[in-house]
């Protein structure tokens, strides 16, 4: 009973109830939870490949301060040498002998090197953001390809969606005609078959129009969705008929009347479609696992979870496509928020 | 040095990005109103109807339809053959195939245990997501209802992680429950020993469970949000007024007016349970072994990954889980027109 008394009981403006304890603490264990893992992975993703061997892990991207000299390529990596009179110094790395480290002094590198047992020095650490981690896998991997190809199929394809789908509800809603019913029933009930039950045969229609590999191929068969049509329509049915007739009266077309009355005055739902196809898009996976098989033809998800494969050991890599995977989607949820909250529980669409 | 403050730039760009929308759009439609008044000569008012829903149904009956008439003719055909015409016809023979086991609870005892298998993984799996799923974002909802500072940002916290792609869900795991990961650093630190999360099967099935529950529960949680906003307040407060405890106000009111909604977000984790693949086969691949594998991967893995592509015996398979799907949303249809009439 306490459980519920904690759920219902936050209504009243008293001091702080166990109840209140209760729910606080259920909600700061959801912020640990829910925003926690995504944090984990952003400032996993700053870090080098060597710190992020690193076990147990430390939250900032720490690695050992390096230093470049005059004559090296290569950074030296800094530690702190005791100098014999009890205190230490940041010495460079030149040379390791066994046990023994040839240190020399960054800012006299003529000087004859300083000799020190490794197990004496200590490493330097200092804040490393390894930026290289989101800009190597662009250059390597077409990680820009993968991101155009993914930008393309969500924008076309919500474009599409959105024109097609609202042609089709206006007809749906706004005329009367033979098999206008017959048609609503028909898309209606296939509002649940999802393309996880029919991928064998989709598969074969693409392969006959020849799409396979193609961005066409994973834009075209979502198109139709019903839940589009569905949403569309109820919310079209209650844009009065006299605007219509009023338009046909002034000389408009039917396409007139589409594009200069209906669209504009359906445009919270359009909006809700047009958040959620591209949420849809982006995020798809089984289908284009299947449609695309070419490494250029790859979106943004099924680039990173090939690579995740293959790139095993290369987590640096992997954390920070993974971010450029996510970051869109965060910045569109943060710019949208209410819009994407009201349309979900108002809809029940995901 | 700027003259603008940023909020101002911002601001401007967001209004030509809109301009530039709005002159895209406008643009657009004019182009397409000469040869669609053209067909409206020859068609007239009412046949503009047929016109307008051309695309969408041509779309979906080449794409939708057309694949659900044909995923039976698959299932009643054989060979590895993708073109219909090649495969020959074997009747029942795939659904015999699939059916065929002694002991329906003995996997091993199953010609298709494969398949078996990830019917066994798929029940014990929908049935404990369901109810993490269904408890834990009632219980968010609950909580989110209640009177509460800064709501909005609580909201938020809950439902972010439905908006991330299954492949960046799987990861962000993977790299949290990998070998050296923070939960091994975590488990380590306060005295406990390392796990092998992912390769441990009974692990990696509770993290299956757990990271589809992360992913989708905000979900949920919003819709029984929407349903507990939409209880009209005057019945709270009149129980108020009466003095009635605040359990009894729980079972009283809120429990049986939530009750379609609750049964509607039931339904829709249960239909969405039995298609789980995604996350789960970046996070385990299946695995350890056959552990994590379920009733859509089996067919997936069935028609296009494996060597030999059993097509007839994974559309006989997508069949069997067309049927469960719909049968699920005939009761949800049910439910709610139950709940409309009583």
């Amino acid at each position: 009973m306490s459980l519920i008394r904690a759920l219902t009981s936050t209504r009243d403006q008293r001091s702080m109830h166990i109840t209140d304890w209760l729910t606080y603490g259920f909600l700061l264990l959801g912020v640990v939870l829910m925003f926690g893992p995504a944090l984990w992975l952003a400032a996993s993703s700053l870090k080098t490949k060597s710190a992020l061997q690193e076990f147990p892990p430390s939250f900032l991207p720490m690695g050992q301060k390096e230093i470049k000299l005059a004559d090296k390529p290569d950074g030296l990596p800094v530690y702190l040498v005791p100098n014999g009179a009890g205190q230490s110094v940041e010495l460079a790395l030149q040379r390791r002998i066994g046990l023994i480290g040839l240190f020399i002094d960054p800012a006299k590198p003529e000087a004859d090197p300083v000799r020190a047992k490794m197990d004496e020095v200590k490493p330097v650490r200092e804040l490393t953001v390894a930026w290289d981690n989101y800009a190597e896998p662009l250059r390597r991997f077409r990680f820009d390809r993968f991101l155009g190809n993914s930008l393309f199929v969500t924008i076309v394809s919500t474009v599409l969606t959105l024109l097609v789908n609202s042609m089709c509800a206006f007809a749906l809603s706004k005329y009367s005609f033979r098999g206008r019913d017959a048609m609503f029933v028909f898309i209606l009930s296939t509002l649940m078959v999802p393309i996880s039950v029919i991928l064998i045969p989709a598969f074969l229609v693409v392969t006959s129009l020849g799409l396979t590999n193609s961005l066409w191929g994973v834009i075209l068969p979502p198109i139709a969705t019903p839940t589009g049509v569905f949403l569309l329509r109820q919310y079209m049915l209650t844009i009065p008929d006299e605007l219509i007739d009023a338009a046909r009266m002034d000389g408009a077309s039917e396409w007139r009347v589409y594009w200069r009355i209906i669209m504009p005055l359906a445009m919270p739902a359009l909006a809700v479609l047009g958040i959620f196809s591209v949420m849809w898009r982006w995020n798809d996976f089984l289908w284009p696992l299947i449609v695309l098989s070419r490494e250029e033809s790859f979106t943004l998800q099924l680039g990173l979870a090939t690579f995740q494969g293959e790139l095993d050991t290369q987590w640096h890599y992997l954390l920070a496509m993974t971010m450029m995977t996510l970051a869109p989607v965060v910045i569109v949820f943060t710019l949208l928020q209410r819009h994407i909250t009201t349309g979900i529980a108002s809809t029940g669409l995901k | 040095m700027t003259h603008h403050a940023p909020d101002q730039d911002s601001r401007t760009l967001s209004a030509h990005f809109a301009r530039g929308f709005g002159l895209a759009y406008t643009g657009l439609m004019r182009a397409l109103e000469p040869p669609f008044a053209a067909i409206q000569k020859r068609v007239g008012i009412k046949g503009m109807a047929y016109v307008f829903v051309a695309p969408n149904m041509i779309i979906f009956s080449v794409f939708v339809a057309l694949p659900m008439i044909l995923n039976i003719w698959y299932a009643l055909t054989g060979s590895n053959r993708l073109m219909i015409g090649e495969r020959p016809f074997v009747g029942l023979d795939n659904f015999s195939a699939l059916l065929d086991c002694k002991d329906y609870l003995d996997v091993n005892s199953c010609k298709q245990d494969r398949f078996w298998r990830a019917v066994h993984n798929s029940v014990l799996f929908v049935a404990l997501q369901v109810t993490a799923m269904v408890a834990l974002s009632l219980v968010t909802a609950l909580i989110l209802n209640g009177k509460l500072r800064a709501r909005g940002f609580f909201r938020a916290v809950f439902f972010f992680p439905v908006l991330l792609s299954p492949v960046v869900v799987a990861l962000i795991w993977k790299w949290i429950l990998q070998r050296d990961g923070l939960l091994n650093a975590l488990l380590l630190s306060s005295g406990g020993e390392r796990v092998a999360f992912l390769h441990d099967a009974s692990w990696s099935f509770f993290w299956t469970v757990f990271v589809s529950v992360w992913a989708h529960m905000g979900f949920y949680a919003l819709i029984l949000l929407a349903g507990l906003q939409a209880i009209p307040a005057d019945l709270y407060e009149a129980a108020e007024m009466d003095g009635t405890p605040k359990w009894r106000v729980f079972w009283r009111i809120t429990v049986p007016l939530l009750l379609p909604t609750l049964l509607v977000v039931v339904i829709l984790s249960l239909i969405r349970a039995v298609q789980a693949f995604d996350e789960i086969y970046v996070l385990t691949g299946g695995g350890p072994g056959t552990a994590t594998q379920f009733i859509v991967q089996y067919i997936y893995e069935t028609a296009f990954a494996n060597q030999v592509h059993l097509l007839g015996l994974a559309a006989a398979a997508s069949l069997l889980v067309a049927v469960v799907l719909m049968v699920l949303t005939l009761l949800q249809l049910r439910i709610s027109y139950h709940g409309k009439t009583s």
